[in-house]
């Protein structure tokens, strides 16, 4: 193809219009405030009025919304709960998936293919399926009691708990965690292990010398793969979570369907954005990085 | 030289092991207990086929399963379409204007919260006066899942050896003849897993949907979602075990016959 940028242009204008373009009007509606009408908010720009209609408009803006989230002590909670859950849901999984995916890459080329399609798998089967699947589990008559019954251990409360969700995050995040990992481990060369053990490293130096330190670039990427998305996350603490575990995503929710405040959901949309933007650039920069 | 051990030790395989336990026995589990006779569904009460029966004869359910699936067909295809120019124009343009800003539109919506896409859309259409419904949901889906299959077909599309295409054009081929000749049949494999990853997030979506969907277009599921908050029940795990039987082998049927025509490392 002679001009191969050509094709960039119907994927630009569908994603300007319908990704970019948006976030505008989400920021746009955050100062804006609840009235009740169809739809639920004002003001409303009037481009049939020219100049006197968008300075009527511009006017009416507040930031009455963001006044509204830095005084209620509900948002605030939830906004720390919400990183909280994630940072202690990455950390495990960095510590669950790290060993999986080092174990795999220790495989034949065969049986390597295998389990990663094993991995795979179940990150394409149904999200709300898995954590449904949960609920089962964990119920107090559930199946995770009944077993440990037999143990004679329990019975432990666990559904509708904030454990409930960190197992639910780390549930259906692992394979988000343990892809970026196996990829780099699986790069990797043995010459490199056997050199430093030639040189008069244990096993056990060779891995936190050699192993450890190449694979950080899979670290940072498996990290911001499963931190920024489990920030937002509605359906794990709704489904798994207690009425008093609190995260943004639901308090999204919440604000648009329960209480039908399109301003403070659009204001704590910004606010969630504002937190993640860092992370999304570091990892748009990491993948930009490792498919160029 | 001294020889070290190469291969799995015990540790790699208890850690493999366990993971591929805890990722697989809640569904296993779920799937099981989708033919148990008991009503409670977490008390065995023999075997039983009588929730798939059941779901057989729930209108709503299985207005929501067409729904779904047509969303899924269509965005998947227009995601896919979408998806392929943009790999392109990623690969193959190097430097142009707009460059950095397609490739941002194309990763962030990759990790950005789908509560926030799902508003996002919502206020556009609404801003716009569109009757939310069957294809505000289409349309949003493609918008979402055109990211993933970008990403899947630049993969492939970097990895593609170009000489093959000069030869071709050597040998007299337009440069757009080259493409669709030698290039295109060599990536097809990832564009049908492309498509087919658009189609399972499709399928999958209860946030994007919900906030973008109205009356007359509920998805799966939204319908599911609904029942599972009013709790577990083993209809419920009858649909979701299809459904997870018909992506799974959707999938391996996929990615099997590309895994093997890629080169051994």
């Amino acid at each position: 193809m002679k001009r191969p940028w050509l094709a960039a242009l119907a994927p630009y204008l569908w994603l300007a219009v319908f990704f970019a373009f948006p976030f505008l009007l989400v920021a746009k509606l955050s100062l804006s405030h609840t009235v009740l009408a169809i739809p639920p908010y004002a003001p409303q720009l009037d481009l049939s009025q020219g100049h006197a209609g968008v300075r009527a408009f511009v006017h009416q803006l507040s930031f009455d919304t963001y006044a509204r989230l830095t005084t209620d002590r509900l948002y605030i909670a939830s906004y720390l709960s919400s990183l909280k859950f994630a940072a202690i849901a990455t950390a495990i999984l960095l510590i669950v998936g790290y060993p999986i995916a080092y174990g795999m890459s220790r495989f034949g080329p065969a049986a390597r293919q295998g389990l990663l399609m094993a991995v795979i798998l179940p990150f394409w089967t149904s999200f709300l399926i898995r954590i449904y699947a949960w609920i089962a589990i964990l119920k107090p008559a559930g199946l995770l009691n009944q077993a440990l019954a037999l143990l004679h251990i329990g019975p432990l409360n666990l559904l509708n708990t904030d454990t409930a969700v960190i197992i639910g995050l780390v549930y259906a995040y692992l394979p988000f965690m343990v892809l970026p990992l196996y990829a780099v481990l699986e790069k990797q060369e043995e010459s490199l292990i056997e050199a430093a053990r030639d040189l008069g490293c244990t096993a056990t130096g060779a891995f936190w010398r050699v192993t450890f330190p190449l694979s950080l670039p899979g670290v940072a990427a498996g990290a911001l793969l499963c931190f920024i998305p489990m920030v937002g996350e509605f359906v794990i603490p709704d489904l798994l979570g207690g009425s008093d575990t609190l995260m943004l995503g639901r308090t999204i929710w919440t604000e648009f369907f329960a209480n039908r405040d399109w301003p403070a959901a659009s204001a704590v949309a910004i606010a969630l954005l504002a937190t993640l933007i860092i992370p999304i650039v570091l990892f748009q920069r990491q993948q930009a990085k490792v498919l160029s | 030289m001294r020889s070290f051990k190469k291969g799995p030790s015990a540790f790699n395989w208890l850690s493999v092991t366990l993971g591929l336990a805890f990722l697989y026995a809640p569904i296993v589990l779920l799937v099981l207990y989708s033919f148990n006779a008991s009503r409670l569904v977490t008390v065995w009460g023999g075997f039983s086929t009588r929730w798939y029966v059941a779901l057989a004869h729930d209108a709503q359910m299985l207005d929501a399963v067409w729904v779904t699936l047509r969303v899924g067909l269509i965005s998947a295809s227009l995601a896919t379409i979408l998806g392929v120019l943009a790999a392109i124009a990623l690969v193959r343009a190097g430097w142009f204007r707009g460059r950095t800003l397609l490739s941002s539109m194309i990763y962030a919506p990759l990790v950005m919260p789908e509560v926030i896409l799902g508003l996002s859309l919502l206020l556009l259409f609404v801003a716009f006066g569109l009757p939310r419904g069957f294809w505000t949901v289409t349309v949003s889906h493609a918008t979402v899942t055109l990211c993933y299959a970008t990403v899947v077909v630049q993969a492939r599309l970097a990895s593609f050896d170009r000489s093959l295409e000069e030869a071709a054009q050597d040998l007299g081929c337009t440069p757009l003849m080259a493409f669709m000749t030698v290039t295109l049949p060599n990536i097809a494999p990832a564009v049908a897993a492309a498509w087919m990853l658009a189609f399972t997030l499709s399928l999958d979506d209860l946030v994007i949907a919900s906030f973008t969907s109205g009356p007359g277009a509920t998805t799966l599921p939204m319908r599911l979602y609904s029942q599972v908050r009013l709790g577990v029940n083993p209809e419920i795990n009858a649909v979701s075990s299809l459904l997870i039987g018909v992506v799974a082998t959707g999938v391996i049927g996929v990615y099997l016959p590309q895994q093997r025509r890629r080169k051994p490392l």
